[in-house]
């Protein structure tokens, strides 16, 4: 089991080292490009063959527990140690990481960006393969200081994916992407130091073990605030967020998806890995702020997106999903900020239902933005009198989906997007013990109330999008005539549709899910 | 002044030395005393190189105008050997030139040169980074027809110097060794005969002077205050010293530490260094902000940990302060370097290694707070070690590069990835050690130990300033990373046949790049091969 986990890590690692050698592709450039996407699918689809593996070889008799443990010393010194491990809290994450990133490499395959000035596939699959050594790395890591290594490892990767194959402002965009993910985890940083140098050890499990006893309460509020701020910007939790729309909207398409999908979690999977168990005093005062700023950060996403899908203002659909982004992130650090049980599973449970659904709809976003050549909505869907983009009657099926992504993205019950925005609700209006009760109850009324101006954006934008007469369309650059649109091609429906059935199943069945997370959810939270 | 290399006999001077030697001692049973054994094997390290010095220099006279290539390669090889001398030295036990007690045997408190850990440690960087310079001067000397002769011997002088400094543990060989860092150093910045090189020389000639004199004051107050010269038994003499000489004392305690403030650049007393270093041949540049940087900081962390203990909270005080001014100094002036500036590429490193030195002067102030377990300094030390390594890295880049493009500008860089794969990978993998930004780990463990010794000190302040500087760092080395994987510029009209096939990096050049990135990445595969010395007692 443990040789699975580490063959995880080890297998994109090599991969990316293999793209350095470009001799080893062929002579011919093209010929180069089409291997090294090929390799790059064949190396992903390997880790998700892994990752299947451990779920499939992982006790699920005992989530709770830490499994497939590799602990070896590398760095005596630092006392860094190559400690590895999934519980249930990691394994849905791992999985959901290996498979996005897989379904991104098989879609580059077809669809990469090219042009003047866009570098070799070859050196794409590298940056992809080191990208998903950073994400798996920070869910299998159990030692402080690799955790901030891997946490790290993936920023210069997506800053290439932005800045080299990304859309208008890229190079802004990406800037801004690594200086702010940056100035975060180093301020983590000292957060993290000053966690081990206080209490010994840079462990995770015997820091969890420990749950601050012997750490001053001074030195847990320095260190959670430290930590969760780092960690905060990379959720993004209103209001260190301003990053994250231009990087959505610059990105191409792979990178997009992986950074919502993927990148997001990794904050506020540091959050119940470090921060609730390791310093759960520092996390007890903070956690009043941050449910204050999930909250406003839910109303804030909503009424951004609102502003965005109006007619006229001229909104970008990568944007707008963006900023759904912030707003359903919100609904996870609210869950987190409740430290119940009920509440981080639900966190735990929104995380792998955004991934899913976000990445599906930004993967559908690009497609449209690649057949109309915009994803300006008021250019797609025209304004004043026109009826909208039409896309039920020119390209159903791509329609259909759009359509599906938005209901689960809006949390219809079913769906994969319903049960952790409840659960986290449902956790504040129930806050742990010490809590202001009140306030909890505010922060749930602000997050329903996000609920409702999410289905009204979403809604605009699936009628502006999706609804209108095929005659009346707005003409793009892109598409000069009423021409059919091309439909869903295979290789975006070998892409698309697994997130598509999952999305369906982890609605339908959530104890899948919840039953993973919960014992270990309850380890963490120190209730045994 | 006595001299290291004489035998240390006490004299009226040093009462700390009068009750511990008799003159019966002398007369009767320590007849032998007079005529000093000496180590050879302790000192053998900038032995080597001194006399290898002599030797080039000599030499020079005899080979013939176009043999003259044998004496860089002499050179080269007198280094490998002083490295390689360091071996029997590993246990870190060997110390010479020592006074004796009463009862004839020694303790290192009366030694002038003591090869521990530490000076070890820094004595690797010296002759190591000097070995990387005279390959990467190989060419250098030839195509800018240097002199070749002085030209090498200058460097193993200056080499020799850097690797007697960290084993010196009293004021004056510190002193001296500090001297013969520095003045081989201005005549290798001077050596290139064009306005520039003029300039630069006579910039880094009048700042190095001034701080010399300076800290030669300091120096005479600390003696006259603490009543000897060692280090260690400074400390106790400042500790016993009467009351109306601790004014002197401390003057003399922070003139000595402006003095080798000026050697490692530290703001304020870091303005000649930009000139100098665009000013110099790119090797000497790489020399200067490697070799001379480590000689100035070791000699920062003798003097401080050792001799100045009695005053830790103001010296503390007065390197973090100096830390933060130069790594904040240090990092505004990168960022704000133009990309078609001429020379910018090495405007930058320079400009970074002002940065660079505030990072490596952290450890040192922790140490002057000093309630942690163990001492900071070997986070001093593996983060020079580092530094090097990477630092080096890149100016070989910079030299190779510097071949083809004389402006070297930043703009030149731009498409270096399909121009020459090899260099620009080494080149991106060294300035992201800099940065501290994986995959270049072994640069992010790096901060991490210096993160790691301020928090520890209780210097948080300090370690929140370096957070945000890491940050702004990471955007001009990012930049520059990011430029070499640009699209290549179109080639101007008339230069395509020599935009079609560069022309061929010399061997020692390339050498060069190839061994301190595979360095580089050995070390980020195994952070501890460097690390280790973190934990290690070092004196």
């Amino acid at each position: 089991m443990n040789a699975v986990l580490i063959a995880l890590l080890l297998l994109p690692l090599l991969g990316a080292a293999a793209t350095l050698a470009p001799r080893a592709f062929g002579a011919d450039p093209e010929v180069r490009g089409r291997r090294a996407l090929r390799f790059g699918t064949a190396v992903t689809g390997l880790v998700l063959l892994l990752a299947v593996a451990l779920a499939a070889g992982f006790d699920h008799g005992d989530p709770g527990r830490m499994q497939a443990v590799t602990d070896v010393r590398w760095i005596p010194a630092l006392d860094v140690r190559l400690h590895l491990g999934v519980d249930g809290v990691s394994l849905p994450l791992l999985v959901l990481t290996a498979l996005l990133t897989f379904l991104c490499a098989l879609y580059s395959t077809r669809r990469l960006p090219d042009g003047p000035g866009t570098p070799s596939p070859l050196a794409f699959t590298g940056l992809l393969l080191l990208l998903e050594v950073g994400m798996l790395g920070t869910f299998a890591v159990l030692d402080l200081l690799l955790f901030f290594l891997a946490f790290e490892v993936v920023l210069i990767p997506m800053y290439f994916l932005i800045a080299r194959w990304g859309g208008e402002g890229r190079g802004p965009a990406a800037n801004r992407f690594i200086l702010y993910t940056l100035l975060g985890s180093a301020v983590m940083l000292l957060g993290l130091l000053l966690l081990g140098s206080e209490a010994g050890t840079f462990d995770m499990i015997a820091l969890a073990a420990r749950h601050g006893d012997g750490l001053s309460r001074t030195t847990q509020v320095t260190a959670a605030l430290a930590i969760g701020l780092g960690l905060a910007v990379k959720a993004p939790m209103w209001p260190l967020h301003s990053w994250l729309p231009d990087a959505h909207t610059a990105a191409p398409t792979a990178g997009s998806v992986l950074l919502a999908g993927v990148l997001l979690k990794m904050g506020t999977y540091g959050f119940v890995r470090v921060v609730l168990p390791a310093t759960p005093d520092g996390a007890a005062a903070l956690a009043p702020y941050l449910g204050a700023l999930a909250a406003v950060g839910i109303v804030y996403g909503s009424l951004v997106c609102l502003a965005l899908a109006r007619p006229g203002a001229g909104g970008d659909l990568k944007r707008l999903i963006a900023y759904s982004s912030v707003g359903h992130m919100g609904f996870v650090l609210l869950g987190i900020a409740t430290l119940t049980p009920t509440g981080v599973n639900g966190a735990l449970f929104a995380n792998i239902g955004h991934g899913l659904i976000t990445g599906l709809l930004f993967f559908l976003v690009g497609a449209v933005k690649d057949r109309y050549g915009t994803a300006d909505l008021d250019r797609l869907a025209g304004t004043g009198t026109a009826t909208g983009a039409a896309l039920y009657g020119r390209a159903p099926r791509l329609g259909g989906l759009l359509a599906f992504a938005a209901v689960a993205s809006l949390g219809l019950p079913g769906l994969a997007g319903f049960w952790g925005e409840l659960l986290a609700m449902f956790g504040s209006f129930h806050p742990a013990a010490g809590l202001s009760r009140p306030a909890y109850l505010v922060f749930m009324a602000l997050a329903g109330l996000g609920t409702l101006l999410t289905a009204a954006y979403l809604l605009t934008v699936v009628r502006r999008v999706c609804m209108g007469d095929p005659a009346q369309a707005p003409r793009t650059d892109a598409v000069p005539a009423t021409a059919p649109l091309a439909d869903v091609r295979g290789y975006e429906a070998a892409a698309w549709s697994p997130l598509a059935a999952l999305t369906v199943v982890a609605g339908l069945w959530p104890a899948v899910l919840l039953g993973l997370s919960a014992p270990a959810v309850k380890s963490l939270l120190g209730g045994g | 002044m006595p001299l290291p290399s004489l035998p240390a006999t006490p004299t009226p001077g040093q009462p700390a030395m009068t009750e511990t030697l008799s003159l019966t001692d002398l007369a009767v049973s320590h007849a032998g005393a007079l005529i000093q054994s000496v180590d050879w094997t302790a000192i053998a390290p900038p032995l080597v190189a001194a006399v290898a010095a002599l030797a080039v220099l000599v030499a020079d006279l005899f080979v013939p105008a176009r043999r003259k290539q044998l004496l860089g390669w002499g050179t080269v090889a007198a280094l490998a050997l002083a490295l390689l001398a360091l071996v029997p030295l590993r246990h870190g036990d060997r110390a010479t030139f020592c006074l004796k007690t009463v009862a004839g045997t020694t303790d290192n408190a009366g030694c002038s040169y003591v090869a521990d850990h530490f000076a070890l440690v820094f004595q690797l960087i010296a002759l190591g980074g000097a070995l990387l310079t005279a390959l990467l001067s190989l060419h250098t000397v030839d195509e800018e027809r240097l002199p070749g002769g002085e030209y090498w011997f200058l460097l193993l002088s200056s080499a020799a110097g850097a690797a007697l400094l960290p084993a010196s543990r009293d004021l004056a060989t510190l002193v001296v060794a500090l001297e013969t860092v520095s003045l081989p150093a201005f005549a290798l910045v001077g050596l290139r005969r064009d306005r520039l090189g003029g300039e630069a020389a006579l910039k880094f000639f009048l700042s190095s002077v001034t701080a010399t004199a300076v800290m030669l004051l300091g120096v005479g107050f600390l003696y006259a205050a603490g009543g000897t010269l060692h280090l260690t038994a400074l400390a106790d003499g400042l500790d016993r010293a009467p009351a109306q000489l601790r004014h002197l004392a401390e003057a003399g305690a922070a003139l000595t530490l402006v003095g080798f403030a000026f050697k490692v650049a530290a703001v304020p007393f870091h303005f000649w260094l930009p000139d100098t270093y665009t000013g110099a041949p790119v090797p000497v540049a790489a020399y200067l902000s490697v070799v001379s940087k480590a000689a100035g900081l070791a000699g920062i962390a003798l003097v401080t940990t050792l001799a100045l203990r009695p005053y830790a909270p103001t010296w503390g005080l007065l390197l973090a302060v100096l830390a933060a001014a130069t790594m904040t100094a240090g990092n505004t002036a990168a960022l704000r370097q133009r990309p078609d500036a001429p020379r910018g590429a090495v405007r930058l490193l320079a400009w970074s290694s002002v940065a660079q030195a505030g990072y490596l002067l952290v450890p040192l102030a922790a140490a002057g707070y000093g309630h942690s377990g163990s001492s900071p300094l070997g986070a001093t030390a593996a983060y020079a070690l580092v530094y090097a390594v990477v630092n080096l890295g890149a100016f070989a880049v910079v030299a190779a590069v510097g071949r083809t493009a004389p402006g070297n500008r930043l703009d030149d860089y731009r498409g270096l990835f399909s121009r020459r794969p090899g260099a620009a990978l080494a080149l991106a993998f060294a300035l992201l050690c800099l940065a501290g930004l994986p995959p270049g780990v072994v640069g992010v463990f790096a901060k991490v130990v210096v993160f790691r010794a301020a928090i520890d000190g209780g210097l948080g302040w300090l370690a929140v300033v370096m957070a945000a500087n890491v940050v702004v760092a990471l955007y001009y080395y990012l930049a520059w990373t990011a430029r070499l994987f640009a699209p290549a510029p179109a080639p101007e009209a008339g230069a395509e046949g020599a935009a079609a096939r560069p022309p061929r990096t010399p061997a020692p050049l390339a050498a060069a790049v190839a061994l301190t990135a595979a360095a580089a990445v050995v070390l980020s595969a195994a952070p501890q091969l460097v690390l280790r010395v973190v934990d290690a007692a070092l004196f």
